[in-house]
C-alpha cells in the first residue's frame, strides 16, 4: 500500500502529473473574486468564507477524473484489482494520495488568500480547521464518483455532475464553520457535522468505490 | 498446485460466448488457447483471473495465486523501467527486480523513462512484471504481440524456467511460441450455440 502511495504521489509530482492545477485555480479564482466583487472591505469580509469554500470545492473537482481514468487507461487497474491489495485498500490510498496533492495544500494556502478577501482575524484558524476535517471528505467522495464514472469516455462532466451534490453538506457546514469563527460564534456545531461527514465518508465510500470498480472492469 | 477449470461458461457484454470449457493444469504445465478472433479467449481470462464472474462452471486454485498479463502492460510513462518493476514487485512483495531485469533483456534500459522505450521494449518490461509477481500461474493475453523473432525466444526461454521451477501457464497467443511440450486446446468448439442473454440486468448486477 506504501508502494502505491508513493508511486501515486511520484506521479503526481513528475511532468505531467497534475500537482498544482488544482492550487493555482484555487489561487486565481480567490484573487478573481476582489477583482470582480470591488473593493469594499465589508462586502468581501462578508463573502470570504463561501469564496474560499467554493474555490477549494472546484479545485478539488479539477484532478478528480484521474484518480482511476489514467490507471484504466494503462491497464494498472486491471493489474491492481489482481494483486495481493484488496481493491478498497486501493481506493483509499489513492483518495490519500489525491488528498496530500491537493486536499493539503489548499488547506496550508488557504490563509494567504483569506488575507485577499479580507477575512476577519478570528475566522484563520477556523479556515484552516475547516479545510482540514473537510477537505479529506472531497477527496473520498470524488474518489467515488471517480469509481462510478471510470471506463466511461470523457466522464469527466458526469463525473462533475455526480460528485457536487454530494459536495453540498460539506460546502455548507465547512463555510458555516469560517462564518461563525470570523463573527467570534460558537462553532462546536457544523464542525462536529463537518468531521462527522468526513468519518462517515472515510468509512463507507472506499467499499461503495471498490464495488463500482469491480462492475466497471468487467 | 494445479489449476482446475469444469465446465465455465464466461459472458462478454452480457452474451455468454463460450460454455462447457474444461481443462486441468498441474505444476509445470502449460496450455495455449487458440481460437479465431471473438471466440472468447481474452474474457475467458478475464474471467478466471476474477475480473469478471463465470456464468456457470467452477473454477479450482490457490488462492492468490494467479498472476494475470493483459493486453495493456500496466506502465507508467513517467516512470523508468526499473522503477516500474519496483512497484509491482513491492505490490507483491517480492524482490528480484534485477533479475527480472536481466531476464528479459532490459538491464540496460533501467533508467529510461517507459515512455521513451519501443512498443517491443514496453512488451517486455510488460512481461518482466509477470517475475516479480511471484505467483505461479501466469494468465497471458497474447504476451508476444510487438516482440521480434529473438525476443519472442527469449520469452519462451524465460516461460520454460518458471515452468521447469514448478509454475504453470495458460497463453492464449497465435504465434508458435516453440514450446513444444504445452499442449493446445482450440476454443471452437465450445462456442455458445446460440448467443443468449447471460443475465438479466436490474439492480442486483453491482452486488453480484
Amino acid at each position: 500500500m506504501i508502494a502505491l502511495l508513493t508511486r501515486d504521489l511520484q506521479l503526481a509530482f513528475r511532468a505531467g502529473g497534475g500537482f498544482g492545477l488544482g492550487l493555482a485555480f484555487f489561487l486565481l479564482a480567490a484573487v478573481l473574486v476582489p477583482l470582480g466583487v470591488g473593493p469594499e472591505g465589508a462586502t468581501l469580509a462578508k463573502i470570504a468564507p463561501g469564496i474560499l469554500w467554493v474555490g477549494a470545492l472546484l479545485a478539488c473537482l479539477l484532478s478528480l477524473d484521474r484518480i482511476f481514468a489514467l490507471d484504466f487507461e494503462d491497464g494498472s487497474l486491471d493489474l491492481l484489482a489482481t494483486s495481493p491489495i484488496p481493491l478498497e485498500g486501493v481506493v483509499a490510498v489513492k483518495a490519500l494520495a489525491h488528498w496530500l496533492v491537493t486536499g493539503l495544500p489548499l488547506t496550508l494556502v488557504a490563509p494567504v488568500l483569506g488575507v485577499l478577501l479580507n477575512l476577519p482575524g478570528p475566522g484563520y484558524p477556523w479556515l484552516v480547521a475547516s479545510l482540514a476535517a473537510g477537505t479529506p471528505a472531497l477527496s473520498v467522495i470524488g474518489a467515488f464518483g471517480a469509481a462510478l464514472t471510470v471506463g466511461i469516455k470523457r466522464g469527466g462532466l458526469l463525473l462533475s455532475l455526480l460528485v457536487l451534490p454530494l459536495y453540498v453538506p460539506t460546502l455548507i457546514f465547512g463555510a458555516e464553520v469560517v462564518r461563525r469563527g470570523a463573527m467570534g460564534v460558537d462553532v462546536a456545531v457544523p464542525i462536529l457535522l463537518l468531521s462527522g461527514i468526513t468519518a462517515g465518508a472515510l468509512a463507507l465510500l472506499p467499499f461503495a468505490a471498490a464495488a463500482a470498480i469491480r462492475v466497471n472492469l468487467r | 498446485m494445479e489449476l482446475v477449470v469444469a465446465d465455465i461458461a464466461v459472458a462478454r457484454g452480457g452474451l455468454t460466448v463460450l460454455e462447457g470449457v474444461s481443462f486441468r493444469l498441474s505444476s509445470g504445465q502449460a496450455l495455449v488457447l487458440r481460437g479465431p478472433n471473438g471466440v472468447g479467449k481474452t474474457t475467458l481470462l478475464r474471467t478466471l483471473a476474477g475480473l469478471q464472474p463465470a456464468v456457470g462452471g467452477t473454477v479450482n486454485m490457490a488462492p492468490e495465486s494467479l498472476c494475470y498479463g493483459a493486453h495493456a502492460d500496466g506502465l507508467k510513462a513517467v516512470l523508468t523501467v526499473a522503477e516500474n518493476l519496483r512497484f509491482w514487485a513491492a505490490i507483491h512483495g517480492v524482490d528480484g527486480v534485477d533479475d527480472a531485469m536481466a531476464q528479459m533483456n532490459l538491464t540496460a534500459l533501467r533508467d529510461r523513462r517507459a515512455a521513451n522505450l519501443s512498443a517491443g521494449q514496453k512488451r517486455r518490461l510488460g512481461l518482466a512484471r509477470l517475475l516479480v509477481t511471484g505467483r505461479p500461474i501466469w494468465v497471458l493475453d497474447e504476451p508476444t504481440v510487438s516482440l521480434d523473432a529473438a525476443s519472442v525466444q527469449l520469452f519462451a526461454g524465460v516461460l520454460r524456467g518458471h515452468l521447469a521451477a514448478g509454475g504453470m501457464a495458460l497463453i492464449a497467443t497465435h504465434i508458435d511460441l516453440g514450446l513444444d511440450e504445452a499442449a493446445v486446446l482450440d476454443l471452437s468448439p465450445f462456442k455458445a450455440a446460440l448467443p443468449k442473454v447471460a443475465r438479466g440486468g436490474g439492480f442486483d448486477e453491482a452486488f453480484a
